[in-house]
Formats: C-alpha cells, structure tokens, sequence
C-alpha cells in the first residue's frame, strides 16, 4: 500500500501475532487476510485452527508461527473445540480456578472445513450460542489437498475434482450462499470481508469478537495457487470480486443487512474471471450465464439492504 | 460416613460425577448410556453440580468439545455407545495423542447391522488401538470406585492420558444395585483439583496440534506407548491408594478360584459375577476349574495375565466380540500372542458369546466349560466357536 506510514502506521497495530517465517504460497491472499485478522485480535485471544492451509504453513513441529494459544485438533471439529475452551473458561472463572478476564475464542477454518465438512460442527455450535467467533477464509476449494471443488466453488471453475472437460464445464453447481445460512441460525453478528478491503475487515473482526455470543465473518481469500492467477495480483483480485459483484461485502447485524462497499455501478465479469486459469475456459455464453446470476444475487442483496438496484449497465 | 443406597448403576456414574466436582460435560444421547448423561444434565440444572453442560449436536462434537475444555484445563467427562463411540472414533486418537485426560464412560452396546441396541463389547473393541487407558467393571460399585479413580490417575501429571470405563449396556448400565457412595468431602481429599499447566491461556500461550513430519512423527508415537505403558503403575498406585481410604481394591488382573485349577474361564466386564457363580457350581461338584478376569484391558497386563494362567492345562476365553473373519476372539487373540513364546502355558480355547445382548447364564458357562475343555482335546482345535449359535 502506498503511504503505509502515512495513512496506517497509527490505526494498525504493529504487533504480528501470526509470525512471519510461515510456509504459505507466494501472493496467499488467505494468509494475508489471517495476518490481518490476528493483528485485530489483540493478546486475549485463543485461536482454534481446524485442519487446512493455514494449519499447515503455520505449525510444523517443533515451529509454529503463533504467538497466541493455539490448537488445532481435526478438520471438521473447530466450531466443537471451540465450545468447549469457551464452556471451560466460564465455568472455571466461574469457580474462581483462574482469574476472570474476557478471552476471545475464535475458530478459523477454510471453506471445505466450514461449508462443507465442518457445517455440522458450526451449526450447532452457533444454536447453542456459544460466545466465539468463526472465521472462514474462503478460497473456493480444498487448495491444501490439491485444489479440489468444495460447496463454495463457484459455477464453471475448473478444479481437480470439477474439471473442465469435453463434456463438463467444470463445477456445476452455485456456490452455497454460507453467510445466509449462518444468518438464519439468528446469530447477532455475520458479515463478508476481504483482505482487499484490510480497514474492513479489522473493523470487522473486532466487531465480532465484541459481540455477545456467535459471530461469523466470511473471508473471500484469493488462492493464486489454486485459481491459476498471479501470485502479484491477489489484492487486485480481491477488489475486483467486490467490483463487480461475485462477493459483495455486507454485515447482517442482528438480523439487517447492511452494504459495506457500495458499488455504484458493477463491473463486466470479464474484469475478474480474466487472468484467472479456472475460468480460462468458460464461453462467452457461459461468463454471461454467470455474469447474471452474480447481478440477481447482487440485487437480491441490495434489496435485503434497503437500497435501489444500481445501474449496471445494462 | 458412607452410604449404601440401592441404585441403578448410571445414575451412580452420574451421581460420582458430581462428587469429582467435574468442570465440564458434552455429550449426546444413545442408548444404553443415555441415563448417565440425563442425570448429569439434572444434577446442572438444579444447581447441585457446578458445571457447563454442553448438549452437542452429535458424539463427534461430544468428544471435540471435550478436546477444548480438557485442552483449556477444565475437568471434562463425557459418556456414550456403540454407534456414538463409533462417530467419535477419529477423535478418540487426538485426545490420547494430545495427551488430555478426558474421562468417557462407556455403556457398551453392538454396533449396526443389524440395528441392536443390546450389549456387547463390539463398540469398544475397535477402539483397542486408540491410545486411551481402558477399563472394564463388573458392576455398579465398581462403576463408582473406578470413575472416582479414573480422574485422578488421568490426570496426573506422570499420565494424561483419556480413561475410558467400560461398563456392559443394560447388564450393567440399567442395573439397581446396593451401592456405597463413600462422602463428598472424602472425595475431594482423594481428588485433587485438575491443574493443567500446559492449559490453553493468553497468559502462557502454547501451541497444541503441530503436524509432525517422518523424522518426528515416530517418536510422538513412541512417547505416547510409553506414557501408556508405563500408566498402570500409577493405576496400580491410585487403585491401592483407594482400597487404603475407601476399603475396596482393585487390580489389574483378578482370579477367582484358581488355585490348582486345571481350566480356567477367562472373561471381562458383567460376565464376572455370573462366572463366579458358574465356577462355585463346577468346584462343588468337584471340578478342578477357576477364573481370571481382566480388570485393564489397556494397557495390556500380560505379565500379570501370565501369571495368572501359566498354571492351567486349558485357558478357555470367552470374548463378547466377533473379529468378523479374524483368526479368535479379540481378547483371545491378544492372550494367544502374548503366550506363544512362553514355554509353559495353557492350550487356549477362543469362544465367543453374549453378542447383541444374548444372555450367558450359569449353566451356559459350564456348558462352555464342558465343551471347552473337549475341543481342547481334540488335535483339530477350531480357530473360534460362537457359543449356541444356530446356523
């Protein structure tokens, strides 16, 4: 970023509790938005990672990259472990074992681990109303394993196990719509972020963990590894999503929905899926199919929102 | 002083529950465990228990939530069966490999299919490899006695290790018996407080979970056996240190009758009591037979086993578990191996019997005695028998 000092050296803390020396690709945007994330966590907080990316390139033993209380157990059992840290730091304060402070307890997991192996897990976990925050970086795969389709893979992106072939045009499904479903468990607090957009989503996290009971915040995270982009173009990538509506950044506070990034008008689809190998292959017909599925989901959203379609251009 | 209260044996789990002042429960409702877990959920609800109870929406969040809270230094139980110890088997492995002392009752029961909901130690008995210190009861008293242990020797710091307490569904688990609950102060002297110094805190940050290459990923795995291994001295320490203040001991192996005894039965969990009963027929007619029972069933006793039977002509084992295309019994097979190289030892007889809640009774024991006793004879000894099976 340009002026860092100038603009940022002030509001962000300089403190890295996520350690630089960490295993992830070059140009990870995950990684980028967890550095992000921790930063806003502050030191009272403890981290439950479930299995994936960010639990690989931060703890080869005998190194882990966190300067926080860290555990990682499975792959679908984050939203789990993390009732029971919060369930035995209430009632052991409660017993005066250990001193009473607010600790935050966040899980984090990628989108395999949250929207389709750990949903379970998470849901339950949010209806018993557990006092966490979830965070889902999402990189529209299982990038860890070798860019394998998951439920977030978006329509027509070619993966390992979705490729795009003679008679296939890749996944074929639309991506599941994970923050609705996290809104309709009436957790307080729910948004999407970016680590494009690094003011929002700080601003975000710590909304999030001063929320009484759940929060979840899903993390659109740029995978250059896994969709075939430039290592050098994942901040760009992220913006680019926001701009022309394939992730719109939102917060549903309470049940109302609230833009965060007002776009004024979208931008061609092309804009984004351009560069991207995943989508190399997708016809004009096929990037037009999804062109306008993106802008009906986008003014479905606007509407929740309460504001007026925007032009699109159309 | 302590009272003697006729009780089914899983409200007593509960009700020792409480007096080991546990910190955190998460569980999920299967039968035949259910009462254990229901009654826990009352003695929380009408403030007789300070804990947090977390009703998880399945057994595999059950034992994960127990992860975290054992993880972050609260005394942690959970309780289950049969198909739920099945959802929680991956997990089963990370709380023994992450060395957390999460105490689990077990209301065995068969495993599908069919669907039966009656005892057996088929749920278990997949879990022989999971790393956790496993006990069978052979009733409601014992029960009690073994959960009070259970905690303090989990949780030690020469242990952390899980502890898993056996105990047969229905036969056991619906049982009303006479039961002595020895006093609540009287248990919080034996059981310390649970001070985890390793506990999950920003005071102290540490990290828990790291994946472990090839070069580390054996020694993990070494530690972790030895940690096992070498628990039954604490085991051992703890079980006598409770006959000392409560007056009931217990032991690894026990034998009843054995002395001179030229077979000998050979069995786990409620089976006991019957084969005692069984064994006390056969000695008034004059039979020359006895019983061993395995109390430990991880880690294995073997020297204490051996010592048990290297006196007998036939080592009739009866296993309450098919290993389905397997060469005898689980348990069998487990004393076959240990006895193979030894010079003297019993000829061992596998037989399989109490499945899917099948009683065994008094007379099916002599039975099996009898029957035992003849196919060790014969020079074509069968791998296994399944006892009264109609095929």
């Amino acid at each position: 970023m340009e002026n860092y000092n100038v603009f940022a050296s002030r509001v962000v803390s300089k403190n890295e509790p996520l350690a630089p020396g960490h295993r992830a690709c070059t140009g990870c945007g995950e990684v980028l938005a967890l550095r992000l994330c921790a930063k806003a966590f502050g030191k009272n907080t403890i981290v439950v990672n479930a299995t994936g990316c960010m639990e690989i390139i931060a703890s080869q033993a005998p190194y882990n990259s966190w300067r926080l209380p860290w555990i990682h157990t499975l792959f679908e059992n984050a939203s789990a472990t993390a009732s029971g840290i919060e369930a035995a730091i209430k009632v052991l304060a409660r017993k005066n074992r250990v001193p009473e402070s607010e600790i935050n307890v966040v899980a984090i997991g990628g989108d395999g681990s949250t929207v389709d192996i750990g949903i379970q897990s998470l849901s339950g976990a949010l209806e018993r109303g557990h006092n966490f925050t979830y965070i889902c970086f999402d990189n529209e795969a299982y990038m860890n394993t070798g860019i394998q389709r998951s439920s977030a893979t978006p329509f027509g992106a070619s993966t390992t196990t979705s490729p795009a072939g003679k008679k296939s045009i890749g996944q074929s499904t639309w991506k599941k719509d994970m923050p609705a479903i996290m809104a309709a468990h009436n957790i307080p607090y729910v948004a999407t972020a970016c680590p494009s957009y690094p003011f929002d989503l700080m601003n975000k996290v710590e909304k999030a963990l001063a929320t009484k009971g759940p929060a979840y915040i899903h993390v659109f995270s740029v995978c250059p590894t896994g969709w075939r982009s430039a290592g050098n173009l994942s901040v760009r990538y992220g913006r680019l999503a926001v701009e022309t509506g394939v992730f719109p950044l939102y917060e549903i506070e309470n049940g109302v929905y609230k833009m965060s990034v007002e776009v004024p008008e979208l931008k061609p689809l092309t804009a984004y899926t351009k560069g991207q190998g995943r989508f190399k292959h997708l016809k004009e017909d096929n990037l037009a199919k999804i062109e306008a599925r993106v802008h009906e989901e986008y003014e479905k959203l606007l509407e929740k929102c309460n504001l007026s379609a925007v032009e699109e251009g159309k | 002083m302590a009272k003697r209260v006729g009780i089914e044996s899983s409200i007593a789990v509960a009700d020792t529950v409480k007096m080991c002042d546990v910190d955190v429960v998460a569980a999920y409702p299967i039968t035949p465990q259910t009462h254990i877990v229901e009654h826990i959920a009352d003695l929380v609800a009408n403030g007789e228990l300070d804990a947090e109870y977390i009703p998880v929406e399945s057994e595999h969040s059950a034992m994960s939530a127990c992860l975290g809270s054992s993880a972050a230094g609260a005394r942690t139980f959970t309780a289950t069966a049969s198909q739920g110890l099945e959802l929680m088997h991956e997990v089963l492995y990370v709380a023994s490999g992450m060395r957390l002392p999460i105490v689990m009752a077990v209301a065995n029961r068969a495993v599908s299919a069919p669907l039966s909901i009656w005892g057996d130690h088929s749920d278990v008995m997949s879990c022989r490899d999971t790393g956790w210190i496993q006990v069978f009861v052979e009733n409601g008293q014992e029960a009690v006695d073994m959960t009070i242990c259970s905690f303090k020797i989990a949780e030690d710091p020469s242990v952390l290790l899980p502890f898993m307490i056996n105990l047969d569904g229905f036969h056991l688990s619906h049982v009303i018996e006479p039961i002595i609950f020895p006093e609540e102060e009287e248990v919080k002297a034996f059981l310390p407080n649970f001070d985890y110094k390793y506990r999950l805190t920003p005071d102290h940050p540490v990290a828990m979970g790291d994946f472990a290459t090839p070069p580390l990923f054996t020694e993990a795995r070494w530690a972790h056996h030895m940690a096992l291994v070498n628990s039954q001295k604490k085991i051992v320490e703890v079980w006598n240190e409770f006959e000392q203040k409560f007056g009931r001991g217990y032991k690894p192996v026990e034998t009843y009758k054995t002395e001179g005894a030229e077979t000998l039965l050979f069995t786990m969990g409620s089976f006991s009591e019957t084969a005692m009963t069984a064994v006390d027929q056969m000695r008034e007619q004059g039979k020359n037979v006895g019983l061993v029972r395995l109390r430990l069933w991880r880690p294995f006793p073997f020297e204490e086993i051996y010592e048990a039977v290297k006196g007998a002509k036939t080592l009739i084992v009866l296993d309450r578990a098919l290993s389905t295309g397997g060469p005898a019994g689980p348990v069998a097979s487990e004393i076959k191996a240990g006895l193979y190289n030894k010079e003297v030892k019993p000829k061992v007889v596998s037989i399989i019997g109490g499945i899917g809640g099948r009683d065994i009774h008094d007379y099916d024991f002599i039975n099996i005695v009898e029957h035992g006793e003849a196919l060790a004879k014969t020079s074509d000894i069968a791998p296994y028998e399944i006892y009264g099976v109609r095929g």
